[in-house]
């Protein structure tokens, strides 16, 4: 008998074909993780958790005998009144409340668990960060060295002394540089020759062929500077690697929890949804009534402040925010406001100049985002801020403006935001 | 299909040792083990189980693992090594939230059909649960595994381990040659039929030559003993014609394809046209497979009866000879009973009989017989009633029967009574359902006629055969489902699987479902994307 201790075996042996099997069913498992993720809370948002996708799908059919008709014979224990000839009434087909489909098949969905990790893979999965390419050209200030082949000036430092070896001896072969052992072995037999004595002519022929060896292989050098390498490094401008985020809302009295609430939400995936593209993010927080402040997260969405409505005050701290701590060269700067579209009519055309000319500049992604209340009549008319934004959002790439009323409606506006332009398509297909 | 998992734990307990008294032939105190206890507990337990019983065992190979590699283990059909594939992901996920829920709980232990004997037992057993384990798996099942004419007849134990490393690697070469969606899609294909990729019968041997020159011989002999030129003479009968050429061609192409043939997938790897040779092995991988578990199927009740009853009697017997503590023998028996619980027929918990109950009444039912048999038990069991050797009726008819053998042999009035079994008869043209047979005179011997065809895996699974293919035109492959009871098979998954068929044969596709007098369905399949 052997004991074998495979506690401390490496584990993980079924992760290879649960992938397989997470990638099998990953249309469904899909679909399943955005409709569980819309009943769950935004702080809930990452976790991973339990998906039901229908059984249907991941289907293995075998032939077995169906469940109806024929002629059934069951052998059961625990008789306790029944006597040969009796009849039962046949329960009701399918019952018993074990939910079976309508179709008749009575295989449940199939439930199982995700990780954080494959949850949040497959809620943002193609979705994409607008105008990265761009960014990563106008980033050049920080370069990174790549290497690229060789060439035959350069650094004592880069000397690539393989690549050099490599030529000196494809050139010594082709030259026929005599090697330091055929030129001792010669030597050797000359001596040889010589202590013996009598081979005086031999003797001679051997020093004749000694010489003209060694003025080989002085003329054919062990290492020419035609064979030296240097490695070669190409400069390629490397991807700003951090973002700023910020996030502006509106504070006067008009904004209710509710519409606090749903710009909380979106601030809270494009948060995630950044910090999976960025190794760093910044958040930065901007309220304003009449007047802009930068406040911290607590305040910024708990804490109430009484004034008028002057956005273009958020716009200009932001500008100052940027000029302090977050040049545009080193970081990528994203902003969203969220905003019950009050605003003071003569601080337009200042809001509408600011964005223009100090923000969008600045900014990889601007978002807008109206928050409101669902009104019955299904419109309401455009607000006065709306108004003054669509005008720049018809210009200007980078701007990207939404209504969004309900929260079920955040998920699907960040998912049109940031779509990759098949998944648009498809989405609006 | 698993290897043979212990029903599972559906709560924990442990009883605490009552303090002991300095006894010195106790084998471990209180729940905690280390190997060494282990090693103790498997000499002590093999004691009983070889020197008193009498069990020939393969070599046992102990393998201590947690709850984590348990459950890897379940999704590999129990087995150490397996092909990978995504519907043993698809296990796991499962059993892994079931197990985190709570809703499983998972086996004390695995134990795998191999020489030697391979026991998986989880680090988390309290000590008496390990002697349990072992009596039950290192002991029982191994004996059973050894002994059994059914796994005799279609395991070979000492090269499993071996074949699977094969497959695993050569279906990953594949994977890499020809892509892991093309191996998988065959893979779908072929476990969609794997439970039509198996020999039910041994196969008839070729004869060799001086074997079969002897056989002609011999017949040419009788034939001219029995020569009568009178026969010549008898004038042919009138309606009898000489059989058609089309109906001997159809014969000949039988003979020579071997029809009918109900190994679905062996006809596939044989006879196939398009498939290539990876794809060939393949499927005959999937299908040695679905054989080496073949045996298990069909011994599940008595597998688990023969373990059960040898833990019982192994921890009955340690607690008698003071090896255990009156405290382990309760926490055993408290394990114990709730395995072997069988709840009945109107018991919200009631789902089917449970193996370890039937498997192990009936061992203990046969001791009985055969150490303190009735009248009722001399004439219905006159060759083992009262011959007092307990021990080797036993192991003899571990030896020589399966589920349905042993219950139509061995299944006694008395534990027909016990167990209160009666026979219903649900025909879907009547409106009730009828009680058949009931635990009494008249009943006995029909309620066991009945239970034994609910255990006889042939008769469970459908009884489907290719029956024709004209390799020489269409080569429409024509299958044949000989429909039991006007039972048949669940339609939806039937076309899905003959969708299967058909893309593994790669061409049209035929199954016609009827028995003797009726048609009762027929499926079609057109190939959609051939295998080539």
């Amino acid at each position: 008998m052997n004991i074998i201790d495979r506690r401390r075996d490496p584990g993980g042996k079924s992760l290879a074909n649960r992938q397989r099997f997470i990638r099998r069913a990953r249309a469904l498992v899909r679909r399943a993780v955005r409709e569980a993720s819309a009943k769950r809370s935004i702080k809930d948002v990452e976790k991973g958790g339990d998906i039901v996708v229908p059984a249907d799908g991941v289907r293995e059919p075998v032939l077995r005998r169906g469940s109806q008709g024929g002629k059934r014979e069951y052998v059961l224990p625990g008789n306790k009144k029944y006597i040969q000839g009796d009849g039962i009434p046949r329960p009701d087909d399918e019952g018993g409340g074990s939910g079976a489909s309508a179709d008749g098949e009575g295989e449940d969905d199939f439930r199982f668990a995700l990780s954080d990790e494959e949850f949040l893979d497959l809620f943002l999965e193609d979705l994409e960060l607008p105008d990265l390419a761009k960014r990563q050209v106008m980033g050049v200030e920080e370069v990174q060295p790549v290497r690229a082949g060789y060439r035959s000036s350069g650094p004592p430092s880069s000397l690539s002394i393989s690549r050099t070896m490599r030529n000196s001896l494809s050139r010594r072969t082709a030259l026929r540089r005599p090697s330091p052992e055929e030129v001792a072995a010669l030597e050797v037999e000359i001596a040889r020759l010589d202590d013996e004595g009598g081979h005086e002519d031999k003797i001679i022929a051997l020093r004749e062929e000694l010489e003209r060896k060694q003025r080989r292989m002085k003329l054919v050098p062990f290492i020419d500077p035609l064979d030296v390498r240097y490695r070669r490094y190409d400069q390629i401008p490397k991807p700003v690697a951090r973002a700023v985020m910020f996030c502006l809302m509106d504070v006067s009295g008009s904004m209710d929890e509710h519409m606090k609430d749903l710009a909380k939400r979106f601030y809270s995936l494009l948060y995630l949804f950044l910090k999976r593209r960025y190794k760093r993010v910044d958040v930065v927080f901007i309220r304003h009534t009449h007047e802009a402040r930068e406040v911290d997260e607590e305040t910024f969405f708990h804490s109430r402040e009484s004034g008028g409505t002057v956005v273009s005050t958020a716009l200009e701290e932001m500008a100052r925010v940027i000029q302090d701590r977050y040049p545009a060269s080193q970081w990528n700067i994203y902003a969203a406001q969220a905003s019950d579209g009050d605003n003071l009519p003569m601080d337009n055309p200042n809001t509408i100049n600011l964005l223009k000319t100090a923000i969008l500049p600045l900014c990889q992604y601007y978002a807008y985002l109206e928050v409101g209340h669902a009104r019955e009549d299904g419109g309401g008319d455009a607000t006065s801020l709306w108004k003054a934004y669509e005008m720049v959002a018809g210009t200007e790439e980078n701007m990207a403006m939404r209504k969004v009323s309900h929260r079920r409606d955040i998920y699907p506006v960040f998912r049109e935001l940031f779509a990759k332009d098949g998944a648009k398509a498809e989405a609006e297909a | 299909m698993t290897g043979n998992a212990m029903l599972t734990r559906d709560r924990k307990t442990r009883i605490v040792d009552a303090p002991e008294r300095g006894t010195s032939s106790l084998l471990y105190t209180g729940a905690d083990w280390n190997f060494e206890t282990l090693g103790r507990v498997f000499d002590a337990v093999r004691e009983i189980g070889e020197g008193e019983i009498g069990l020939d065992t393969y070599r046992t190979q102990i393998e201590v693992i947690t709850s984590e590699q348990m459950l890897d283990a379940y999704s590999s059909v129990g087995m150490p090594l397996f092909y990978k594939h995504w519907s043993f992901g698809k296990d796991f996920v499962r059993n892994q939230m079931m197990y985190n829920k709570g809703y499983q709980g998972l086996a004390y232990e695995i134990v795998i059909n191999s020489d030697p004997c391979i026991c998986y037992i989880m680090e988390e057993n309290s000590a008496t649960m390990q002697t349990l384990v072992l009596a039950h798996a290192a002991m029982g099942h191994n004996h059973f595994f050894k002994n059994n004419y059914v796994f005799k007849q279609w395991t070979d134990a000492s090269g499993i381990a071996d074949y699977l490393s094969f497959a695993k690697a050569f279906i990953a070469k594949c994977e890499e040659r020809h892509g892991v969606e093309a191996v998988e899609r065959l893979i779908d294909a072929a476990h969609a039929l794997q439970s039509h990729g198996i020999h039910r019968y041994p196969g008839k041997r070729s004869m060799d030559l001086a074997t079969e020159e002897r056989r002609e011989k011999e017949r040419r002999a009788h034939g001219e003993a029995l020569f009568n030129d009178l026969w010549r003479t008898v004038p042919q009968a009138k309606g009898k014609k000489p059989a058609t050429k089309k109906k001997l061609d159809e014969e000949r192409r039988k003979a020579i394809l071997k029809l009918p043939e109900e190994n679905i997938l062996y006809f596939l790897e044989k006879t196939a046209p398009r498939l290539q040779g990876w794809q060939r092995e393949i499927l005959r991988i999937v299908r040695l497979i679905a054989q080496y578990f073949y045996p298990q199927r069909q011994t599940k009740m008595m597998n688990e009866g023969c373990a059960t009853w040898t833990h019982h009697r192994i921890m009955t017997r340690l607690h008698e000879k003071g090896q255990i503590s009156d405290g382990s023998y309760l926490e055993f028996l408290h394990s114990h009973t709730s395995v072997v619980m069988q709840p009945e027929f109107d018991d919200r918990r009631y789902s089917g009989i449970n193996p370890y109950a039937l498997g192990f009444a009936m061992m203990q039912d046969i001791e009985r017989i055969s150490l303190t048999p009735t009248d009722e038990d001399r004439s219905w069991f006159p060759d083992i009633a009262g011959n007092g050797d307990a021990y080797g009726t036993l192991k003899d008819v571990w030896a020589n029967f399966r589920d349905e053998s042993i219950i139509s042999q061995y299944l006694s009035p008395h534990l027909i009574r016990r167990m209160g079994l009666f026979h219903i008869v649900d025909d879907h043209d009547v409106e009730e359902m009828e009680v058949a047979a009931i635990h009494d005179e008249r009943g006995y011997r029909e309620v066991r006629r009945a239970l034994a065809r609910q255990y006889d895996v042939a008769r469970r699974d459908p009884d489907i055969q290719v029956v024709d293919v004209d390799l020489a035109g269409d080569r429409r492959l024509e299958l044949r489902h000989n429909v039991v009871d006007g039972i048949t098979l669940e339609e939806k998954d039937a076309d899905r699987v003959l969708q299967h068929l058909a893309d593994l044969w790669g061409y049209e596709v035929r199954l016609i479902e009827a028995d003797d007098h009726t048609v009762y369905a027929e499926h079609k399949a057109e190939p959609m994307r051939p295998f080539a």
